[in-house]
């Protein structure tokens, strides 16, 4: 085999190729024969390596790891010299690495292990061969040719994995399930739906690693005895879609889907089926209705999916994340994977960090990790080092934890008995200008509104609550309204009939006990501490501090401010409509909220 | 895969052509729906009497269908569609500013479409995109980091 001391690898990304790429090889070719470096220096193709709309033509030389970026035919001969012949680095090509462009997933922090998100943004989703080349598809092989079913399902169970998608049901458990159930078709189905406001890890991995997620359902399907699958992702995330559509494509043209996979005579292919904008459909009965082509209703169980699932025949359910961990699993053991984590739960979990913290994106942490590490460690803080009040875990079912719960170290069993979830990882940061009134009013708004109205307490309890806390909010609260809360709370959790409803009273009671004195505040003095309810607000102007600019009064959309040019300007309360625009142009920081 | 429409093709073609792309199947449904809606804005009447038709669907179940979902409609909407966020990571971005400052500028609530039938103004699921948020989507531009001041601008870029 020929040896070469360097390899320049050219970015042949399609806007590369359209700003030259392929005559920039040809020329480095040309070149290198020029100066006689031919057998020392070979040319190769790669996929893109930096941004091309602003650095193509680029390329990387190995094994100097440099990256030459914007480089045109005439830069070659003095690139080639310079670089090759006398062994300098070209200083003025080289590419200038900008501050992550990427604003949901930065490089790994100090307490973060990444499993799932170890393909993200390091691999070119859109092409198989990039998967492979990091070990994709081996766990496949692996499972395929030297494991029986039921040694696959002992891994899985042995390493400790659960549901990812907030349940935390063994994944291993549920596989057997389906291995054991009667009837001739069993379904795969993966839970893309995720609907969780603020949750994005689902995404990131359908769009980044697709193929870890075929994989891992291609490996369940072996080990449960299915021929058949569906990913359901919301139609939401349109990218991640048609990545997962390519993916599909790409692993059945290379025979890892389809009749027969890798010549062992086990056969298993998979459809991508969108929804239509409907958060309940990421339960599960839900789920399959809407694949059914119904209205995507819960329905009671059991009979559980495992039994009558899709079409009911048995249906497997697991979540994105859930699967894109089993080919790990497979690849390095069941003990390599329960060595991360804390009692009953192992392996990681990945978070969507959103709201007040300085670091939003998404993080992949080994369970066990307490919530302030997380907001302060991983998450930097919170914004504008303002004072940490809540954190709302789990998405909109979730309860919101105050400070006093921050050394909680995170697992499924502590978040429950703290009256939160796990749920999809969604990790909202609320500081101290944040209304926990309003919050929980917010989050009834949205499960209000997402209650598919199949079953009675989710669907009028939910809206009973959202009338009273509307009415605190407005101003009009009542002393016994907090009784009222908590009788709802627990009538909505007892009865209703999915997920949705047990879990829409979760803001409501954590914050009723964790920031009762809130709630007082707003009905017994009706006053807002966090200055948010607009009923219980004014804006004042400060006497000395107002230059009388005018700013202000030519900007208040119902002139409701007024005064002569140099001198402090006054309010009416009777016509100001509190929008704040006063307030967030004042230069002089003259404008306070009472 | 989809099918082509051809500009000013009726809905009783385009359902035909769908139909043999898709298949006859009741799971089959929401896919055509979303075609239908993606192609002509809305689904109209007479989409889901010829829908019930060639598939053999009371029009009633097509009906509960495409109005459960909250991304296809059974009323025509304005010429430019503007989807807010209206989930908690966009809320406690500034999300409320933002979406009061929309409604004043458009004077249009929640789900209503303008006289002109230029707007219509919606709320949206979570887009998953929350590290930048308040977000919001007109037709199919997305809009991240949005503040109430920028609206105005981001409004008149659209004709």
């Amino acid at each position: 085999m020929a040896y070469f001391r360097s390899h320049v690898l050219v970015s042949i990304d399609p806007e590369c190729v359209k700003k030259g790429a392929y005559d920039l090889m040809d020329a480095l070719q040309d070149e290198l024969v020029k100066q006689g470096l031919v057998d020392e220096v070979q040319v190769l193709e790669t996929s893109r390596i930096g941004d091309p709309e602003t650095e193509g033509p680029d390329l990387m030389v190995y094994p100097e790891s440099v990256h030459y970026s914007n480089i045109s035919i005439e830069d070659v001969p003095f690139l080639v010299e310079e670089h090759f012949l006398k062994g300098r680095v070209a200083g003025q090509y080289i590419h200038e690495a900008k501050e992550s462009l990427d604003e949901e997933l930065s490089a790994p922090k100090a307490k973060e292990v990444r499993i799932v998100l170890k393909n993200i943004g390091e691999i070119d989703p859109l092409n198989i061969e990039e998967y492979i080349a990091r070990d994709g598809y081996l766990a496949l092989g692996k499972v395929l040719t030297e494991m029986s079913p039921e040694e696959t399902i002992q891994e899985v169970l042995d390493s400790g994995l659960r549901g990812r998608g907030g349940a935390g049901f063994p994944t291993g458990l549920k596989w057997r399930f389906i291995r054991n159930a009667e009837g001739d078709q069993k379904f795969m189905i993966c839970n893309a739906d995720e609907g969780d406001p603020g949750a994005f890890a689902n995404r990131r991995v359908l769009e980044g690693d697709p193929h870890a997620v075929v994989e891992g359902m291609i490996i369940g399907a072996f080990a449960s005895g299915s021929h058949q699958g569906y990913i359901y992702c919301r139609a939401e995330y349109p990218i991640a879609v048609r990545t997962m559509k390519t993916a599909i494509e790409q692993a059945r043209s290379f025979g890892l889907l389809g009749e027969d996979i890798m010549g062992t005579g086990f056969s298993f292919d998979l459809e991508v089926r969108m929804g239509a904008g409907a958060f309940v459909c990421g339960e599960e009965t839900a789920l399959m209705a809407s694949i059914e082509g119904k209205r995507g209703e819960p329905r009671p169980r059991p009979p559980f999916p495992a039994q009558k699932g899709l079409w009911a025949s048995p249906s497997n359910i697991n979540n994105v994340e859930t699967y894109a961990n089993i080919p790990q699993i497979i690849l390095k053991g069941a003990e390599w994977f329960a060595s991360f984590g804390y009692k009953k739960s192992t392996g990681t979990k990945t978070f969507s960090m959103a709201g007040d913290v300085k670091n939003t994106g998404l993080i992949e942490v080994p369970f066990g990790i307490t919530l302030r590490e997380i907001i302060y460690d991983v998450g930097g803080g919170i914004k504008e080092d303002k004072k940490f009040k809540a954190v709302q875990t789990g998405g909109p079912m979730g309860g919101c934890l105050p400070e006093s719960f921050l050394d909680l170290p995170m697992d499924y069993e502590a978040l429950g008995q703290a009256g939160s979830i796990l749920g999809s990882g969604g990790l909202v940061v609320m500081d101290e200008d944040t209304c926990m009134v309003d919050i929980a009013r917010f989050f009834m708004e949205f499960t209000q509104d997402e209650s598919c109205g199949k079953c009675t307490p989710c669907r009028v309890g939910t809206r009973r609550i959202l009338e009273i806390l509307t009415s605190i909010c407005e101003g009009n609260g009542k002393p016994e309204d907090i009784d009222t809360l908590r009788h709802l709370c627990d009538q909505i959790n007892e009865n209703s009939l999915c997920g949705l409803g047990k879990g829409a009273p979760n803001p409501v009671k954590s914050t009723l006990e964790h920031f009762l004195d809130e709630y007082e505040a707003h009905i017994y003095e009706k006053r807002c501490p966090a200055k948010v309810c607009k009923s219980l607000i004014r804006f004042e102007i400060i006497d000395g501090e107002c230059t009388g600019c005018t700013l202000c009064a030519r900007n208040c959309p119902v002139e409701a401010i007024s005064g002569e040019r140099r001198k402090t300007h006054v309010i009416d309360p009777d016509i100001c409509i509190k929008c704040g625009i006063c307030e967030q142009l004042c230069p002089y920081d003259a404008i306070e909220i009472k | 895969m989809t099918v082509e429409v051809k500009e000013g093709q009726d809905i009783q073609k385009v359902v035909q052509l769908l139909i043999e792309h898709h298949g006859h199947e009741k799971s089959e449904l929401i896919p055509i729906l979303q075609e239908i809606n993606s192609k002509f804005g809305y689904i109209s009447d007479d989409a889901i009497t010829e829908i019930s038709e060639r598939m053999n669907i009371p029009s009633s179940h097509i009906y509960s269908v495409a109005t459960f979902y909250r991304m296809l409609s059974t009323e025509r909407h304005g010429q430019h569609v503007i989807q807010f966020c209206e989930s908690a990571p966009c809320h406690v971005a500034g999300g409320r500013m933002v979406w009061e400052r929309l409604q004043k500028e458009l004077g249009l609530k929640k789900g209503e479409t303008s006289e002109d039938e230029k707007w219509t103004l919606l709320t949206t699921s979570c887009l998953g995109v929350c590290g930048v948020g308040p977000v919001m989507v007109i037709d199919n531009d997305i809009y991240g980091n949005v503040t109430p001041e920028q609206v105005p601008d981001i409004l008149s870029h659209y004709s």
